[in-house]
């Protein structure tokens, strides 16, 4: 058996007992005690910060209050009102910067009301008994496409069917769920969450899944326009920006999201081949679950290289924590000047960077790391624009999610005035679902 | 999903949840937001008699007691009836009802106990649209001084009178306000009765003093250094609402009078037990003065939550179910006998248990060197004292004894046949069975 120590990049670095726990669940789901007492702590604020705070504004006082008062399926049915992947959002939204962050415990105590853990609270006792609170409306006899089954297009999806329109969804991939199924970190969505989550959504009825069906090859936009009165477009971002630098295509350097992608989808843990020292050239969320995972698959040696300082890290100061406390090295104000190796890589160069009127250039001061696995973190792109005005480098949209093209909807990722987080791709997905619904029905 | 709807008195509303006659009801304004916000129904502000309305303290009206976390336990206040004129409140309350139709809008009412004065403002509230009235004969403070509130109904005599004089000069149904500041509320219930009164509510607010100000030696709320009991409300009084509110539907002189069940409704849990005892709705103040309207949201989603999942599909289901089950001491089972039971999976060993068994109760927990704690079977008599101060639900729970085993605390059988103190042995006047 290997060892962290074991140079080089290799697999079961630590054995299978380990490596399962230390993917098992970030944070424990609240016991029912635990909820009542976390639940409890909620004032009941009126026209509530944290409400304002969640992209998708759910009426977060109130779904506590029902937890409080032991009716936690009332609970999920709020939540799920606005928000139908509030489970996973319960998993992955950055809660420190969002409701938890505007919870006036939290300017009160520095401690603010566990809002995430109630929320899953609420909607895991749903789910758990395989219930959809929701029906269909009556037929309208409206076909819709949605294209992208990650969460933007499945809560288009999902609203779409309610409202009675039948949907199909294709997706690039084999699995649907988009990035809640390919793309986090996998102590986020513990027990194939991604997958029974979407089986869920899906109960609701008039929603037929297609895989293995990308936009630019087997899909093409017109003959998408042409069978469907509405197509609704939330791709993704399909391309991972390059690093650009000497070295870029050395062995061992990779994509981190298709590490990640990877690591999602493994049978068995201790067949992913991992570095001894890895080093992590971003300071996004993909940058930390791709660094923290990295760690707790047994890597040596783990680091983050960011190259401005941690208060411009898009991952949030509770990621950052969560990196360093899993033993990341978090460097700042460094970016790659190479990648040295003969043949894979061995070592990064990194240069020590400044900001001067706004712009970020190097102060010639560079250091070495050792680095058997290099992981590129800094960003994606669109890759199917399907001939769309654009809005910077992703697809224009209105505030209802229009797109230049009529008949065209976009939303998700792929979508200009976005934040790329998991909750505000839900919003924009149901919003859009609203809009085409009022434009079939005659509305609008 | 449940029907919320509620008929009371031949009164229609969405749901039970009316806003009981406070300040949350005092105007136009806020029971409009009442309304946008889902309330069934609002319970006016009660209105006095014609002339210069009544003037208010110009300090704090409020007292509190809070529970842990300034958790709001109970409110008592000092304020008086409206202070607005009786003709603003009455074109008000006819605009609101026009606009809401399917609302329940009840006019609380406290004039002078003269004929008169009743005959003078009853046909102004006829015209008003609104469903009925309700007699203000609770109020403890201020207006009690004068002769009305609750000086009206503690007297028996005078709750029978007016309610006579309001059922002879109005055509709408009349609801009569107790006061719980009387030694039996079937008294004055049974005057109402009398009276005519289609039904009553209870209970207005108790006599109450929340705190007293240690450094100025006044009691809270304090005005200018003095201050007075004022009606004490909120999630605190609502045991004893509900026991006043069992003991007139359990009466044979007052049983199936329709009530309205006041006192602490914070939660849908709260109505529905007030409902189960007998009461045809509730009414609320203090949680939403505490919380604003929203709160009947929770209240709504809640009922019908648990009407669905025990399959009722209307109020009626269930009203007044738990009335059989509720008698008087003497006839509780006496040869029922439970032990407590402690999980210790669940166990935490703060040891409260045993500090208030082996302190206050019947030296009936074991504890050892390391914080084990047993129930000893020989000692329990089952007073539920742990279990009411044990921090985690469900921990230790109460478990009866099977039918045919022996109690080690009495070393007596425990017999399957129901026998109370009206037959017991040690019972001086107890009849024999045979």
């Amino acid at each position: 058996m290997n060892t962290p120590y074991t140079p080089g990049i290799a697999a079961a670095r630590l054995d299978r007992d380990t490596l399962s726990e230390n993917f098992d669940d970030l944070h424990a789901p609240l016991k029912s005690h635990e909820a009542m007492v976390a639940a409890d702590r909620c004032y009941f604020c009126h026209d509530a910060p944290c409400v304002t705070a969640c992209p998708t504004d759910i009426d977060i006082p109130l779904f506590i209050r029902q937890i409080a008062t032991g009716t936690a399926e009332a609970a999920a049915k709020t939540i799920f009102d606005m928000n139908i992947l509030g489970g996973m959002c319960a998993r992955v939204c950055p809660t420190e910067d969002l409701c938890e962050q505007a919870c006036v415990r939290e300017l009160a105590e520095g401690k603010p009301v566990e809002i995430g853990r109630l929320q899953r609270f609420a909607t895991d006792t749903v789910m758990a008994k395989g219930v959809m609170p929701y029906t269909r409306a009556p037929a309208s006899g409206h076909k819709v496409a949605v294209v992208g089954a990650g969460p933007a297009g499945l809560a288009c999806a999902h609203r779409l069917a309610m409202l009675g329109h039948d949907v199909t969804v294709y997706d690039a991939r084999p699995k649907a769920g988009g990035l809640n199924e390919y793309g986090i970190a996998a102590y986020k969505s513990t027990d194939d969450f991604a997958a029974r989550e979407v089986e869920w959504l899906c109960s609701i009825g008039g929603i037929e899944i297609k895989n293995n069906m990308a936009l630019g090859a087997e899909l093409k936009i017109d003959d998408l326009v042409g069978c469907f009165p509405a197509v609704f477009l939330a791709v993704g971002l399909g391309g991972v920006n390059a690093l650009s630098v000497y070295g870029d295509d050395k062995g061992g350097v990779e994509d981190a999201v298709s590490f990640i992608d990877v690591l999602r989808q493994a049978e068995n843990l201790t067949t992913l081949p991992v570095g001894r020292n890895v080093v992590v050239i971003g300071g996004g969320m993909t940058a930390v679950d791709a660094a923290v995972q990295s760690k707790l698959l047994g890597a040596d040696n783990v680091t983050i290289a960011y190259r401005r300082g941690r208060d411009a890290m898009s991952a949030s100061r509770y990621e950052q924590d969560l990196a360093a406390s899993h033993g990341v090295k978090l460097l700042f104000n460094v970016m790659p000047k190479a990648i040295h190796g003969n043949g894979s890589a061995a070592e990064v160069e990194l240069e020590y960077t400044a900001t001067k009127d706004g712009k970020l250039s190097s102060t010639g001061e560079a250091i070495r790391l050792p680095a058997d696995q290099v992981f590129r973190a800094i960003g994606q792109t669109l890759t199917a624009d399907a001939g769309l005005k654009l809005e910077g480098r992703k697809i224009a949209v209105t505030a209802a999610g229009r797109t230049s093209r009529a008949q065209v909807w976009a939303g998700g990722d792929c979508a200009a005035g976005g934040n790329d987080l998991t909750v505000t791709a839900v919003a924009e997905g149901r919003d859009a679902a609203m809009d085409i619904h009022d434009v079939l029905m005659g509305g609008k | 999903m449940a029907d919320l709807t509620t008929d009371f008195l031949g009164i229609k509303s969405p749901n039970p949840f009316w806003l009981a006659s406070a300040p949350p009801t005092d105007k136009e304004y806020n029971v409009r937001r009442a309304f946008e916000a889902g309330w069934g129904g609002v319970v006016w502000k009660t209105l006095g008699m014609e002339g210069p309305p009544v003037v208010n303290v110009n300090g704090p009206r409020y007292g509190v007691i809070y529970g842990k976390d300034r958790t709001v336990l109970g409110i008592n206040n000092i304020e008086l009836i409206t202070d607005r004129d009786l003709h603003t409140n009455l074109e008000e309350i006819k605009r609101v009802k026009a606009d809401y139709p399917d609302r329940a809008i009840i006019v609380s009412l406290m004039v002078p106990c003269e004929e008169q004065a009743w005959k003078d403002i009853l046909p102004m509230v006829e015209d008003t649209g609104a469903d009925g009235i309700e007699l203000n004969f609770g109020c403890p403070h201020g207006m009690s001084e004068r002769g009305m509130g609750a000086a009206v109904g503690q007297v028996p005599e005078y709750i029978e009178m007016v309610t006579r004089w309001c059922k002879q000069y109005y055509s709408k149904p009349v609801i009569v306000k107790l006061t719980p500041n009387i030694t039996d509320v079937r008294k004055p219930a049974a005057a109402a009765k009398r009276g005519g009164a289609d039904a009553v509510s209870l209970i207005n607010t108790i006599n109450s003093i929340t705190s007293v100000n240690l450094d100025t030696m006044s009691p809270e709320p304090s005005i200018d250094g003095k201050g007075t009991h004022g009606g004490y409300c909120g999630p605190a009084v609502k045991p004893i609402a509900m026991s006043m509110v069992s003991e007139i539907a359990r009466a044979p002189e007052t049983a199936g009078l329709p009530i309205s069940g006041i006192g602490g409704v914070t939660t849908w849990r709260d109505a529905a037990e007030y409902i189960t005892l007998g009461c045809g709705n509730v009414q609320v103040c203090t949680a939403a003065m505490t919380y604003g309207f929203k709160i009947v949201q929770e209240m709504i989603s809640g009922l019908s939550q648990w009407m669905d999942e025990k399959g009722h599909t209307s109020i009626q289901d269930f009203m007044g179910q738990a009335i059989p089950n509720t008698t008087d001491w003497q006839y509780l089972n006496l040869n029922y006998v439970a032990k407590a039971v402690i999980n210790q999976d669940d166990c935490i060993s703060c040891g409260r248990c045993y500090a208030a068994c082996e302190d206050t109760s019947h030296q009936a927990i074991s504890m050892s060197p390391d914080r084990v704690f047993e129930v000893i079977d020989a000692e329990c008599v089952a007073c539920n004292l742990c279990v009411d101060v044990c921090p985690v639900e469900d921990c230790i729970t109460m478990v009866a004894m099977e039918p045919g085993s022996v109690d080690p605390r009495t070393g007596k059988t425990v017999q399957k046949e129901y026998a109370n103190w009206t037959t017991h042995p040690n019972n001086p006047s107890a009849t024999a069975a045979e």
